[in-house]
């Protein structure tokens, strides 16, 4: 393994443009380079962004951070952006966004993320249980406007709760190692003190410029505040919070009441927020009753229970289709979010991003395919 | 469908159904590593044999290099179109949600665009199996495959014509969705294929330029042996899956339905025809590997889109399932098999002399035991 990223990526560069071009992929028709490309060394593709794992630590007890190695196709996260990370579980690939929580200017090429465990999922929980060096997984390229202004305001307040710790983590690692020479405020609310996943890491760093404060809201006492945001928080901690640039995250509740005293005041402009949901996997089961929504065509119908194919046919649409039996496959398009059931055998698929036979599957509850 | 098909009562087909239907189940809830790590080891195999291949006809000028070559990019060919190629492109692997093995991404080394394909293999062929007028698989425009096909002098011709389809087979497979017999009478006009040959135009070049100029450029004076390693090899495959493939339908004995037959069909319906319709070939497990598995022809028509590793398995049951019934089974070596399809293409060359012909096929399509059952 070559020890310098910048030297590999360069020459990774020259590689790449003869790899890339026609008379090499004129060579491997129909099946492209990175077929190949994978019988060397399974991390080499031309394009893909492809990671290694190359630590595992369990900070808290329903976490996991992994520290990932991205092959030279990584362009780099700014910090507080995330990524898609695609990981194939019993022969299932899985894809879910974490935030990155390492500093952007992470000088050793790796990237850190933090899986909080939902004990109903199925990503977070084999990447706590299952996850070990050497472990490879498919990323996106980093995404998100939840990133520093290009100047940066002389006092920062970050407000996370729960696992939205991990994109503030990105932002006050990345100031730390910039030298930022103003202020920042870090409120993060918990349940409990010993679910901070780098807490120790935060108590450390504290300094005159940068004040942590827990908020714990089911263990009275433990942390300098207690109980959910509220105004007096503010003014306990970072009264100047309206000439800061504020950033939030966590999950919905938090977000709404930050976000509704910013309007309040009028100052929202200077708030970005990062909303987190736990994906409600297979909550919702009911085969008829919310929106049918086709992404590509923005045609939104309320979903009647038939198959999918029916009711786009209904609402004006004509999706490609063949047998309408489920034989033929001429009909497969991307779920891309909701539960739907297989009709032939009612089966429930929940992953985002699925391919899914039209003719013969019914969506439950809410769901939007890409036709 | 009362006259032709009478054997099975409207019960036993709804059973027929909902048993093969609980068999898809049993078998679509199975689906997991096992199925996945299959799939791609034999790409990687695949991919192997395809790199040792070319190497080794890059010293296409020593004999054994030459022939070994040409025999590894032979397996090569015949993996990726028929255990890979057919079988992701019928969705079997789309539960993976890899981009890479996905029915409506997958592009095959051959010349055959994937689209055409998925078209006329996986929805006309697999929907109407069998029912003449309908299955342009039966005898593909060109030849007279089933008795129930009118003779026409031009059929004289039919062993040549199935001769030449099986050397350029892949080129065959590629034209196929022009629908050359419509052309020739008029029923479809040239500019309506327009899209179809560009594509076809596109495909085809792609290929060409691939084994028949740049890689025995590539090879620099070897460049003759390196064109005919892998010329030979595309023929190699060309022979093997025409072989295979008219073996899933066209031995004798296979039944073919007609359009009225199969109006208003019910699931249990369509399996019965899918059933009665298809073929199988004896084997090892190294035979069924390279031939796709498509030797399980009964068994993939029946669950055209579970992972073809899977057939071998429920072979037992199907079968046991087809007796049940009183449904033939038709299974058989590959060399009777074979032997069955060649025969009834010089058999079917000829008009019908009037004491073979139809009698004898109505006998095997019906189901002489069936009345028990129920």
């Amino acid at each position: 393994m070559v020890r310098n990223p910048s030297f590999a990526r360069a020459g990774w560069r020259h590689v790449r443009r003869v790899l890339d071009s026609r008379v090499v992929s004129a060579l491997t028709v129909p099946h492209g380079v990175d077929r190949y490309l994978g019988l060397v060394n399974p991390m080499w593709s031309v394009r893909e962004v492809r990671a290694v794992v190359a630590g595992v630590a369990h900070h808290t007890a329903d976490s996991v951070t992994l520290t990932l190695r991205p092959n030279a196709n990584w362009r780099g996260a700014r910090a507080g952006q995330h990524v898609r990370l695609a990981v194939e579980i019993d022969g299932v690939r899985r894809t879910r966004c974490f935030s990155v929580a390492s500093s952007a200017d992470r000088a050793d090429g790796t990237i850190e993320i933090t899986a909080k465990v939902n004990p109903a999922g199925t990503v977070s929980r084999y990447l706590k249980e299952a996850a070990r060096p050497g472990l490879m997984v498919a990323l996106s390229q980093a995404e998100g406007e939840f990133v520093l202004p290009e100047v940066l305001p002389e006092h920062v307040l970050l407000i996370s709760g729960g696992s939205g710790i991990t994109p503030v983590m990105s932002l006050v690692r990345t100031l730390t190692d910039r030298c930022y020479p103003g202020r920042i405020t870090f409120l993060h609310y918990t349940r409990a003190a010993g679910d901070v996943v780098y807490r120790a890491e935060l108590a450390a760093a504290a300094s005159s410029r940068l004040d942590v404060v827990f908020s714990c809201t089911a263990e009275p006492g433990a942390g300098r505040l207690d109980g959910r945001f509220r105004r007096e928080h503010l003014l306990e901690v970072a009264p100047g919070y309206a000439d800061a640039m504020t950033y939030v995250c966590g999950p919905g509740p938090l977000l709404d009441a930050v976000r509704a005293m910013w309007v309040e005041e009028g100052i929202e402009d200077r708030l970005l927020a990062e909303r987190f949901t736990a994906a409600a996997i297979g909550a919702d089961v009911r085969d008829a009753g919310g929106e049918l929504r086709f992404t590509r065509s923005g045609i939104t119908t309320p979903n009647d229970g038939r198959t999918v194919l029916e009711q786009a046919e209904g609402a004006g649409l004509s999706p490609q289709f063949g047998c309408r039996m489920g034989v033929c496959h001429s009909c497969s398009s991307v779920k891309t979010s909701g539960s739907v059931r297989n009709v032939l055998d009612g089966a429930l698929t929940t992953e985002t991003g699925a391919w899914i036979q039209l003719c013969v599957t019914a969506p439950c509850g809410d769901v939007e395919v890409d036709i | 469908m009362a006259t032709r098909i009478p054997r099975l009562t409207p019960e036993q087909f709804a059973a027929l159904g909902r048993e093969l239907d609980a068999l898809r189940r049993e078998l679509a809830g199975d689906l997991g590593e096992q199925d996945a790590a299959y799939i791609r080891r034999v790409v990687t195999a695949q991919q192997r044999f395809e790199v040792a291949g070319r190497a080794l006809l890059w010293a296409g000028w020593f004999p054994p290099a030459w022939l070994a070559g040409t025999a590894a990019l032979s397996i090569s060919k015949i993996l990726d179109n028929m255990e890979i190629g057919h079988n992701v492109m019928h969705g079997q692997y789309d539960w993976m949600g890899d981009p890479a093995l996905n029915s409506k991404m997958f592009e095959w080394d051959t010349v055959c665009p994937a689209e055409q394909w998925r078209h006329t293999h996986n929805y006309v062929h697999h929907t109407f199996t069998n029912i003449l007028g309908k299955d342009r698989d039966i005898g593909y425009g060109l030849l007279r495959m089933i008795d129930a096909q009118r003779w026409r002098p031009y059929y004289l011709g039919n062993p040549v014509y199935a001769f030449v389809l099986m050397l350029a087979f892949e080129w065959g497979v590629m034209l196929h969705d022009l629908e050359i017999e419509k052309l020739r009478t008029g029923r479809k006009s040239w500019a309506e294929t327009k899209g179809l040959r560009r594509r076809m135009w596109h495909k085809g070049v792609k290929q060409a330029l691939k084994d028949y100029v740049l890689f025995p450029v590539l090879s620099g004076p070897g460049a003759l042996a390196t064109l005919t390693g892998n010329a030979t090899a595309n023929l190699v495959r060309n022979l093997w899956a025409f072989s295979i493939i008219f073996c899933g339908h066209f031995p004798e004995g296979v039944a073919d339905f007609t359009e009225q037959e199969c109006e208003e069909e019910t699931r249990g319906q369509w399996y019965y025809r899918q059933m009665l319709g298809s073929s199988n070939i004896e084997g090892g497990k190294l035979f069924h590997l390279v031939a796709g598995n498509l030797s399980f022809q009964i068994e993939h028509h029946l669950f055209p889109d579970i992972p073809a590793r899977r057939y071998q398995e429920i072979a037992p049951r199907v079968r046991e399932i087809s007796d049940r019934y009183g449904l033939r089974y038709n299974t058989g070596p590959l060399s009777r098999q074979v032997g069955s399809v060649w025969k009834k293409i010089f058999r079917l060359a000829l008009p019908p002399s009037r004491k073979t012909a139809p009698a004898g096929r109505r006998g095997q399509r019906v189901a002489p035991e069936a009345a028990r059952v129920a």
